[in-house]
């Protein structure tokens, strides 16, 4: 009955998608206010019909009741009762419904957050997300309803995947389904910007917080499953260049390179017809994500058990979303206009290489994805394109950008002096790249791409923080509360929390691909084996049960010149729904210069096992500067005045403009 | 023009791109053997342990060539096809894949007969990687010269069976 | 069906409704069930550091075949276990990375190259980034110019300015 109940909430909630795709936008054709109202109230419908569709998942699961057939493949009665609940999203049916319902909420958050909009403006952002809704919805229910009975009814389920069991894959897909599903709503701001011909300054602005919180979600959303992968896949690898994961990059590419130009948009009034080209783009490459991930088109290891119907759906999808938008495009790009002149040396100028650098990275990114697919189609040969190529290809494109970070937020709007940034940088340049040649040196052995890596990851930290102080020494002369004020100004400390954050990723990268060490050894209960100066000791290995597993799990003790420093469990795991197909459930010990990570391979002879041991540099700074860059774009988004009012926004704008030219924020 | 018209015509090719390729198998790989000499290899007999096997005993009349093991699901499945092949005079060869030979014998008594003319015993799956055998069933059609000519991997199938494989032998006994 | 001699046998329809089920994949291969030679983590001897160096970056450059996506490195895939015995074999041998490359794409074709050859199919594949690289360049120049140009025609009316707007577009 319940999963009835929810299916009917699901079939609901997508007639209301479809009112809701039609009646805002005919209110706003012919300024009935009260049809332009009603796309609020139909997007709160639409969202309160999925929280009841996703609640009877949620609860059929939590029953575990095997007569619904998502249920039973996804779940089984020894499934501990946390993974029950995630298990909601842990097949293709269920995630759709997360993300519809996400979808829905972001809907909602747009109806409550944006009364400070034109209404015929609000009216069209609705009915874009209705027909984004539409989509997802029609998917859902016509190809992949989660509610499916199965007859007869089993005893148990199959279970959980057992790499899905685990505290990290709890928060992953539903971060980056933040993050995809915020990238509909900047989509939605273009296309009813594009609809209604308005493409101003205060469109940009509007756009320019949900485009930044999209991507923090995003950005969370993607260094969550890096962390996962990390530590639960259990040979310490996190970032494979795997399909799925270029799927969930390529739009993370375009959108830092949206939030960028959209600065322009919004200071400058540049770019215009770029940034809603770069909106439209990063919303289809989310749905060309959804269609790699969903399709089963490409092989990869984290792909949904698939059908071509459904591939051909999300297709279909892609196709009108790609077309109509264009068209639309075509129609009305021409007749925007183009914003202020400026230099070859100027904040738009820079900012301008920063968007021709992470589309070519983008399309890098896009090429190696697809290419094995091309080949496949001319029935030419089957290749398979993996990290080996993308470092090549995609490292050489970063160089340029990472250098640019430094740059960029020194260098003034429509005209500035090259000399002038050089004078102001020599010093900075000149520390970089003596911490860059020296810093290796404590690791080990002397590497010319881990000296540049350091050397640009120490010049976007330092050219930020004299950046930082030079903002509060022009301030000085207003006094101590302006400086603060002027360095706390959100926007213009959140660019450079997550420039910083993105060093803090290059540095770990620079530091973890050189100077990691691996170490497979035999192991017997009583034997000492020393990586990277720490000795590890296996103590003994014993059976553990699970819930719904059983275990073999190595103690193991690491000590360093004698003193203890961690004991660590790793495991290795039989899933009773898997027999055969052991996990390996690795464990870490975590420091702010390196962790220490060993994985229990197979059982040897006698007391012997294979284990794994690595020591890997400087991976804790890749998880903080994934946080900072999340923490910065936050605090751009939560600048005051994206609260203002449209008219008190123009003033504060206009006196920014006329400002200092120097001390403006791009975050 | 071509402000507009490029980026349509790279939308629209990556679109019939991701359409043509909905229709691909992805999984199955084309071997690299097919059309050249079959793989030197020497290995016991299953079932007559004193018989050395090579590329030799391959050549001198088109046959298929199985690879099989009693730990494969999908093999069950394939072998009252290879019976009723051999029943109709195919020749057919195995391969057997990494296995022992008291499992791989009574796999062969369970499984209602023995279609094979001779097995090659392979334990260690090194012949398997001569072959580059990826999984399991796998079946080559060889012909008289013992060129590899056709390959398919996983079960076989009666419309694979009776639209490709007995063509193909029947084309193959043909040519001289 | 025109034969009924290939009639579908018990363990095919029970197959088949495996599969409807969604238990149990018919037409991938059997390839991960045995156990190889070499397990992931086992600890190996080598005569010289080369020759480490060379058996690890092959195992990280070369895919598991019966995989979903993955290097043989890291696949508990008993055929990945069985290429790196192959691998490590053919390395104390005495063979050089490119001859076992080589071994391993005449079994078993590029696809287990995860640095895909460098030929006139793959030619767009290496070369195409760097090509984007140079017309990003050319486009910012090319904006930047008309930019520039915008600049110093300030002192224009707004009408003038306009006009000016519509023909650089249109060029």
């Amino acid at each position: 009955m319940i999963p009835e109940l929810g299916q009917f909430a699901l079939i609901l909630a997508l007639c209301l998608a479809v009112t809701q795709a039609i009646l805002p936008l005919v209110g706003a054709a012919r300024g009935q206010e009260r049809l332009m109202r009603s796309g609020t109230f139909l997007a709160t419908g639409q969202f309160v019909f999925l929280a009841i569709a996703y609640a009877a998942l949620t609860y059929a699961f939590v029953t575990s009741d095997f007569s619904v057939r998502y249920v039973t493949q996804n779940s089984s009665l020894a499934l501990p009762i946390q993974y029950k609940v995630t298990a909601v999203w842990g097949g293709h049916e269920g995630s759709l419904l997360l993300w519809v319902m996400i979808l829905a909420a972001w809907g909602v958050a747009v109806a409550a957050f944006s009364k400070a909009l034109p209404r015929e403006m609000l009216a069209r952002v609705l009915a874009v997300m209705g027909m984004v809704s539409v989509g997802f919805l029609a998917f859902t229910v016509f190809t992949s309803n989660p509610f499916v009975r199965l007859i007869p009814m089993p005893g148990d389920g199959t279970d959980l995947n057992p790499l899905l069991q685990d505290p990290g894959m709890i928060a992953h897909p539903p971060l980056l389904y933040m993050g995809y599903v915020g990238f509909a709503v900047v989509f939605a701001f273009a296309i009813a910007a594009l609809l209604g011909g308005r493409l101003d300054a205060a469109w940009a602005r509007w756009s320019r917080p949900w485009t930044t919180v999209a991507w923090v979600f995003l950005t969370l959303g993607i260094g969550m499953g890096s962390w996962w992968a990390y530590y639960e896949l259990g040979w310490g690898g996190w970032w494979f260049w795997d399909p799925v994961e270029n799927a969930s990059f390529m739009p993370w590419l375009t959108g830092t390179a949206l939030i960028h130009s959209l600065a322009v948009t919004e200071k400058r009034g540049g770019f215009k017809t770029w940034t809603l080209m770069l909106a439209i783009l990063t919303f289809a490459l989310t749905i060309l994500g959804a269609f790699l991930v969903r399709s089963g088109v490409i092989t990869s290891v984290h792909a949904f058990a698939t059908d071509p119907e459904r591939g051909v759906f999300i297709l279909g999808m892609l196709a009108v979303t790609l077309l109509a938008s264009f068209i639309l495009y075509a129609i009305r790009a021409p007749k925007v206009g183009l914003g202020g002149g400026f230099g070859w040396y100027s904040r738009e100028s820079l900012l301008l290489a920063n968007n021709a650098l992470l589309a070519v990275a983008c399309a890098a990114v896009m090429i190696g994805t697809l290419y094995p697919l091309v080949l496949d189609a001319f029935s030419m040969s089957k290749i398979s394109v993996g990290p080996p190529y993308f470092d090549a290809v995609f490292m050489p494109l970063m160089l340029p950008l990472l250098f640019l970070i430094g740059i960029g937020p020194m260098v003034a709007w429509k005209q500035s002096d090259p000399v002038q940034t050089y004078r102001q940088l020599r010093y900075v340049l000149l520390v970089s790249v003596l911490l860059g040649g020296v810093w290796p040196l404590t690791m080990g052995a002397w590497s010319p791409m881990t000296a540049l890596g350091l050397m640009l990851g120490a010049w976007i930290i330092l050219t930020a923080v004299l950046d930082l102080r030079n903002r509060m020494v022009r301030r000085r002369a207003r006094g101590v509360g302006a400086m603060v004020r002027g360095v706390l100004q959100p926007s213009y400390l959140g660019m450079h929390v997550a420039h910083v954050g993105l060093a803090l990723v290059v540095i770990a990268i620079a530091m973890v691909n050189t100077y990691e060490v691996e170490r497979d050894t035999r192991m017997a209960p009583g034997e000492t084996v020393s990586v990277g100066g720490y000795d590890f000791t296996m103590l003994a290995v014993g059976p553990v049960q699970g819930p719904n597993y059983d275990a073999q799990r190595a103690n193991i003790l690491v000590t360093r010149n004698g003193r203890e420093v961690a004991l660590l469990t790793p495991e290795k795991r039989n899933y009773f729904s898997q027999p055969g197909m052991p996990m390996i459930q690795a464990s870490l010990q975590r420091s702010p210069l390196r962790d220490l990570y060993v994985s229990l391979g197979e059982p040897l002879d006698q007391h012997a096992w294979i284990v794994r041991l690595y020591y890997k540099p400087y991976m804790f700074w890749m998880w903080t500067g994934g946080i900072l860059m999340a923490l910065g774009g936050l605090l751009a988004a939560a600048d005051r005045r994206y609260r203002l009012k449209p008219r008190e926004a123009d003033v504060t704008q206009k006196r920014a403009a006329a400002g200092r030219p120097a001390a403006g924020e791009v975050s | 023009m071509l402000r507009y018209g490029l980026p349509l015509v790279v939308i629209v090719a990556v679109l019939g791109l991701l359409f043509v390729g909905l229709g691909i198998d992805t999984r199955t790989l084309p071997s690299p053997l097919v059309g050249r000499d079959a793989p030197a290899f020497e290995m016991e007999e299953l079932r007559d342990p004193g018989r050395t096997l090579t590329e030799a005993d391959l050549k001198g009349g088109v046959s298929l060539f199985n690879v099989f093991a009693s730990w494969c699901y999908s093999c069950r499945a394939e072998h009252p096809y290879l019976l009723e092949m051999a029943k109709q005079g195919v020749t057919i060869y195995g391969l057997n894949y990494k296995d022992t030979r008291r499992d791989a014998e009574r796999y062969l008594r369970s499984g209602g007969g023995d279609p094979y003319e001779w097995i090659g015993f392979d334990p260690e799956g090194r012949v398997g990687i001569e072959w580059g055998v990826y999984g399991t069933p796998e079946t080559f059609v060889v012909d008289r010269h013992g060129v590899s000519r056709f390959k398919h991997v996983g079960p076989l199938h009666p419309r694979l069976i009776e639209e490709k494989i007995l063509p193909l032998v029947a084309e193959l006994e043909a040519e001289s | 069906m025109r034969s009924s001699r290939w009639n579908a046998p018990p363990v095919a329809a029970a197959l088949a409704v495996a599969l409807v089920l969604g238990l149990w994949s018919v037409t991938g291969p059997d390839g991960a069930a045995q156990a190889g030679r070499i397990p992931v983590g086992m600890p190996l001897e080598f005569e010289t550091e080369e020759q480490e160096q060379q058996y690890r970056r092959l195992i990280r450059e070369l895919r598991c075949t019966v995989c979903q996506n993955q290097a043989l490195d890291e696949s508990n895939a008993g055929l990945a276990a069985d290429l790196r015995g192959q691998i490590y074999d053919m390395t104390l041998e005495g063979n050089s990375r490119e001859e076992i490359v080589e071994f391993m794409v005449a079994r078993y074709g590029d696809f287990v190259l995860y640095r895909p050859p460098f030929r006139a199919d793959t030619f767009m594949l290496w070369i195409g980034p760097f090509l984007l690289l140079i017309a990003g360049g050319l486009v910012w120049a090319q904006v930047v110019r008309q930019r520039q140009a915008m600049a110093r025609s300030r002192e224009l009316s707004p009408e003038e300015r306009a006009a000016l707007e519509r023909l650089e577009r249109d060029e």
